[in-house]
């Protein structure tokens, strides 16, 4: 009995050295692996997107390595902070409300968001500028969201959970529309198609990486929505930095992504991947 | 640990307790019916109905739940014809898919529950029923039926209590029951931690209720 205790306990405690001697040694980013093209999975469940493969070039211009750990999007943050990995790279935009919370490299890249709809819907057609920001006001701002209003009334609107999306429409500046959360962005755009949804926001470019992978007849409506609750561009999330020696590695690490940032966008490898990924320069 | 947190959550979560509660309690409820229905039809002596009603079972107790309710929500959702039919009414809402995939599922094991309580009934006593001149019909209602719910009790408190945890599963399909607005507050605060104790107590202390209310009935009924 006194051996098989001894034995249980020594394979707990070096199970416990090896995931610390693992921790220290690379660079552990974490992605979604279902928000395409930023970052999704092949068939044979291998990560790739836009992300993945910036991700390991500036792995490359950090001369450090790295692991890609996939994570649910629900989790992200919670998983960043319990030190799962040490940094985010999912599409995660840049947000005050996320920034209470956690740090983020530079802006790596920008999306817009936009409503979709399925053709034939009441909502096509919305007379509306063709993109707004929130942080800029003004009264073309204003004038979009009390159409937007007026056309969301009593509609049912689908989101991602968690996301600068659902942090939008529960705002209150498009009024109180109905709001129906998911886990993941496949199942709103399968919803959307369903005929659940009368309506669903998300990054433009995930409706029309569905619209043509699915052939299903998805358009977008109303403004690309920017700036405000959608953020400033999409970065790298990482621990705030702190005393202590892990906090001083983050800080460190913030520090060593913003340098590869400058460096890739210089050797114009980030526009060159967001080409490659979604169709048109996403970089910044 | 943030208990300020927990402290604030409270009233959210216990506000969603509630469709927790309404959905465990209409599936519950459906679940009876198709239980003791198939149950019934799985004592016929006829093959292919005994087989039908096995089949069911079978296929619901052998597949996970959250598979189940995905196919009914998402899955039906795929299906273009379903879409112009009136049953896409029931079949459009996330609520009435969970309480179908529910209702299902419990009504499987249910059906297992009640089919071995009857099995339990000895001969004696429908013979000694026979011998007194009462009819199959009577002896049906009056002395296989109370002895079955008995004998089923037990089994069909843990049913319960699988149910109500299994309930959590509707906030895959956008319901905000107990667990959907757990994973709500989670979204917009990042403690998961301090969030799912408070949930995870508000299930406890239900299936505390369910447990006792189960052995209390056992108690009364016991002959």
């Amino acid at each position: 009995m006194n051996i098989f205790k001894k034995t249980i306990f020594s394979v707990l405690a070096s199970l416990l050295i090896v995931g610390n001697v693992y921790a220290a040694d690379k660079i552990r980013i974490g992605t979604e692996g279902a928000y395409p093209p930023w970052n999704s999975k092949d068939a044979s469940g291998k990560l790739i997107g836009f992300e993945v493969e910036l991700a390991w070039s500036l792995c490359r211009y950090m001369g450090k390595q790295c692991e890609i750990v996939e994570q649910d999007w629900d989790g992200m943050i919670p998983a960043l902070l319990m030190r799962k990995f040490d940094a985010i790279m999912a599409g995660m935009s840049i947000t005050a409300e996320r920034q209470k919370t956690i740090t983020f490299s530079q802006g790596y890249a920008d999306e817009v968001a936009q409503l979709a709809v399925m053709k034939g819907s009441s909502l096509e057609g919305m007379d509306t500028p063709s993109g707004i920001n929130l942080s800029l006001g003004g009264s073309d701002v204003n004038k979009a969201l009390k159409t937007l209003t007026g056309a969301l009334a009593g509609k049912t609107v689908c989101v991602q959970t968690a996301t600068i999306h659902q942090n939008f429409l529960d705002s209150g500046d498009v009024g109180a529309v109905n709001v129906r959360t998911y886990k993941t962005q496949d199942e709103v755009n399968l919803d959307l198609a369903s005929g659940r949804c009368d309506a669903a926001l998300a990054a433009a470019v995930a409706f029309t990486d569905y619209a043509e992978k699915s052939g299903k007849s998805v358009v977008l409506v109303g403004p690309t929505f920017s700036g405000g609750a959608f953020g400033n561009g999409v970065g790298v999330g990482i621990r705030q930095g702190g005393d202590d020696t892990i906090g001083k590695r983050d800080a460190e690490l913030l520090k060593s992504f913003n340098k590869a940032i400058d460096e890739a966008r210089k050797d114009g490898v980030i526009s060159k991947l967001a080409i490659k990924h979604f169709g048109f320069d996403a970089s910044m | 640990m943030d208990f300020e947190l927990m402290i604030n959550s409270l009233p959210k979560l216990l506000n969603a307790t509630v469709i927790t509660l309404k959905l465990l309690s209409l599936s519950l409820f459906f679940g009876l019916f198709i239980g003791f229905l198939f149950a019934v039809l799985r004592m016929n002596k006829n093959p292919i109905i005994n087989k039908f009603a096995y089949g069911y079972s079978y296929v619901f107790r052998g597949t996970p739940l959250l598979v189940q309710i995905f196919i009914i929500y998402y899955g039906l959702g795929q299906v273009e014809y379903l879409r112009s039919t009136v049953l896409w009414v029931i079949l459009k809402e996330p609520y009435w898919c969970a309480i179908i995939a529910f209702a299902l599922n419990t009504g499987a094991y249910t059906s297992e529950i009640l089919r071995s309580a009857f099995q339990t009934i000895k001969p004696g006593m429908i013979e000694a029923g026979k011998s007194l001149g009462i009819s199959s019909k009577i002896i049906f209602y009056k002395i296989q039926i109370p002895i079955a719910i008995r004998q089923s009790l037990p089994a069909y408190g843990n049913e319960i209590i699988l149910m109500l945890k299994g309930t959590s599963l509707a906030s895959t399909v956008t319901l905000m029951d107990l667990t959907g607005v757990a994973k709500y507050i989670i979204s917009t605060t990042f403690k998961p931690i301090e969030v799912f104790i408070v949930a995870g107590g508000i299930y406890l202390f239900m299936t505390f209720l369910v447990h006792n209310t189960i052995k209390y009935l056992e108690r009364k009924f016991s002959y």
